[in-house]
């Protein structure tokens, strides 16, 4: 990790939340949303559209009072506290937020004299992000005629401008080219060396993969949380591909075994996930050799090999909770 | 509040507004368009209205009466009729708007001092009602001249001669500048404001802007003051056209005028704000800048009367920013008033103005929801 900032605030942890809850008339957008985010650290919000993660952003930087729960965020108690909280954080938004019918650097000028940054200052700072996040040539155009990269690397340069200790991005990269998308979280991990802490939403397995530490919500609830590596760590042994001739005929047959989570294609392949029994024991050894039965008995040519589990599987782990094995056995 | 923020937040307006050609073409063009229009258009001091005459009597002092009447020029005469039942008849099929009648016994009856003639009307245009009320007003002794018959003085002739104070030619056009000032001001500056905020949220960009320190006075401030400007140019505009194409005069103090504006502007500005911080869209915030600007227009006594109206409607004109603006512009600008002759109306739009700002600001809240 990065220098430590002296004046970081809260200690090691950034965000603290308890019971985080936020209903809209009978939706329950954000349910008991329990959170943890260390320092310093690139944290995800990993889940499909509607899962609450924008909501949960919202709240946490003040724009939204929780119907319940607590929150502490760099040591101040939101929403109370929220205006002090707001020079110290940058919020990106999901939709490009800055102003099209003014240029780049208009919109840093703009953003940077917003921030309190001052005069003296501002020209400097704003020479540096424009150096930084490559718009040199682009300082005059306006910043809708910009392309889904670029804008988007602008809104990153604007809200880090008054170099916040916390930052939140609501799905930055969703509409953005995978180049465009590698070169912008190269600088959101110079953003973490330097000692800036990064909460990042996003529905992309490659980008939760990046991450430090990572939360799973699902329906407004947070189902997992953990580092990629002890998530998929949970998941060892329970995942194996199949390999078919006919991977569709296959993946009928195999849908539907007692015992199996899920089955996605990977090109020729199955990849399949097992799932725990009531005891919470695991079964994979036992489905296993029951796909290939299955397989066998369909007269179909295939192969049964080991493979280890992603964050993909998490996700389908932990979503499809509910609808578990004993049902399906039934 | 914050100086830097302030201006950051004026800038950049002007910056947005001098990249919307249309918005800036609409500064400048709604004034001068309106004011031709108005200026040219609206006439409510009716000349040249169809007239048909049955005289009946033939006398000198009937034939003179007619003279008079068709010298005021509010009629023309287009047809002549023996009966009043012929006039009646035209008036029923439109050809004439005014049917004069002029008794058998003219003379008997100015002797007498009774009803001396009759003025037809077609009531169903209520400007034309008023007109013939002018026909009704011509004294009846210029008829007779050399006999100064005691009858004249009797109040059902009505010996009555208007005589116009302050625009003694009835020029609609010196009635109509002034307060246009105001009716351009209530349509745009009401609008353009409404729709600043509200388009920043349908952007998206007020969910950043709600993020950052940023309060809600400076923003709400730093929108209005733009526009402080944009309104003081329009009332330059009108007042420059008004004087070269209208030749309409400014007695008062030409300071007093741009106070006045400037008060107008101010209250305008912030019940755009208000409404914007409660409009969803662009199209509710029009919507409600529609439902503020006719009763402004119909109420305030631009269109009509201030006096004639009924209590109710009297109450209801009196909270809105632009009747108490029409009495101050006419006051400096026709009757060369000033400003402290007419502090009432200057405290009830400085009230107005204080209301609604604060009424906006402390509605804005730096909250989604």
């Amino acid at each position: 990790m990065g220098p430590v900032r002296p004046m970081s605030r809260g200690g090691d942890i950034a965000i603290r939340a308890r019971g985080l809850t936020r209903r809209f008339g009978d939706l329950v957008a954000v349910d008991h949303v329990d959170l943890e985010v260390p320092a310093r650290h690139v944290y995800g919000f990993l889940g499909p559209n509607g899962s609450g993660k924008s909501t949960t952003i919202r709240m946490l930087c003040g724009l939204l009072t929780p119907s319940a729960g607590e929150i502490e965020v760099l040591g101040l108690r939101i929403p109370a506290e929220a205006e002090a909280l707001r020079r110290h954080i940058g919020y990106m938004t999901q939709k490009f937020s800055l102003f099209e019918d003014l240029t780049v650097r208009e919109n840093l000028e703009f953003l940077a004299a917003i921030q309190g940054i001052s005069r003296q200052r501002t020209r400097g700072r704003i020479d540096a992000l424009v150096e930084q996040y490559h718009f040199g040539e682009r300082q005059k155009q306006m910043a809708g005629t910009l392309s889904g990269g670029q804008k988007q690397r602008l809104a990153l340069a604007c809200a880090v401008i008054h170099e916040p200790e916390l930052l939140f991005l609501d799905e930055p990269t969703s509409a953005v080219d995978p180049e465009s998308r590698r070169d912008f979280w190269e600088k959101l991990f110079e953003l973490a060396d330097a000692g800036t802490t990064l909460l990042v939403s996003t529905h992309l397995m490659d980008e939760a993969e990046r991450c430090h530490r990572l939360a799973i919500l699902d329906h407004g609830m947070l189902v997992a949380d953990g580092t990629p590596a002890e998530l998929t760590g949970k998941l060892a042994g329970r995942t194996f591909m199949v390999e078919a001739r006919e991977p569709r005929r296959a993946r009928r047959v195999i849908v539907d075994l007692p015992g199996v989570l899920g089955v996605s294609q990977v090109g020729s392949r199955l990849r399949v996930l097992t799932g725990v029994d009531a005891a919470g024991s695991d079964q994979a050894g036992g489905v296993r050799t029951a796909v290939a039965d299955a397989l066998d008995t369909d007269g179909q040519q295939a192969a049964v090999m080991a493979t280890p589990p992603n964050l993909e599987d998490v996700f389908v782990a932990v979503t499809r909770r509910t609808s578990s094995i004993p049902e399906r056995a039934a | 509040m914050n100086g830097r923020r302030l201006w950051a937040i004026v800038i950049k307006e002007l910056r947005q507004l001098r990249r919307d050609r249309i918005t800036l073409a609409m500064i400048l063009g709604i004034p001068v368009i309106q004011l031709v229009l108005f200026g040219y258009a609206i006439n409510t001091n009716l000349r040249g209205l169809a007239a048909g005459i049955a005289d009946q009597s033939h006398t000198a002092g009937s034939r003179a009466l007619v003279m008079d009447m068709l010298a005021t020029g509010v009629v023309k005469p287009v047809a002549m009729a023996n009966t009043p039942n012929q006039l009646m008849a035209m008036l029923r099929r439109g050809t004439i708007s005014i049917g004069i009648v002029l008794p058998p016994d003219f003379e008997r009856r100015r002797i007498d001092g009774r009803e001396v003639a009759q003025v037809l009307v077609d009531g169903s245009d209520t400007a034309v009602q008023s007109a013939a009320a002018q026909l009704a007003q011509v004294p009846i002794d210029s008829a007779a001249p050399d006999t100064r018959a005691p009858a004249t003085s009797t109040p059902r002739t009505g010996r009555i001669s208007v005589v116009g104070f302050y625009n003694p030619q009835r020029r609609s056009a010196i009635n109509i500048v002034p307060g246009l000032i105001g009716v351009i001001m209530t349509m745009t500056m009401v609008l353009f404001t409404a729709i600043a905020i509200v388009r920043e949220r349908e952007r998206g960009n007020m969910e950043l802007l709600i993020a950052t320190p940023l309060s809600s006075a400076e923003l709400m401030l730093g929108k209005v003051l733009p526009y402080i400007v944009i309104g003081l140019v329009q009332t330059s505009v009108i007042l420059a056209l008004g004087t070269w194409l209208f030749a309409v005069p400014i007695r008062g103090s030409v300071l007093d005028v741009y106070l006045a504006a400037g008060l107008l502007i101010l209250a305008n500005l912030s019940l755009g704000l208000l409404i914007s911080t409660r409009a969803q869209s662009q199209f509710q915030a029009m919507q409600m800048t529609f439902f503020v600007f006719l009763p402004s227009i119909l109420l305030s006594g631009f269109m009509f009367p201030f006096a004639g109206m009924p209590k109710a409607a009297q109450w209801i004109a009196e909270v809105l920013p632009l009747t108490h603006f029409l009495r101050l512009i006419r006051g400096v600008m026709l009757r060369g008033a000033s400003l402290g002759e007419m502090w009432t109306d200057v405290l009830a739009l400085v009230a107005f103005i204080g209301v609604m700002m604060g009424a906006a600001i402390l509605r804005f809240r730096k909250q989604l929801d």
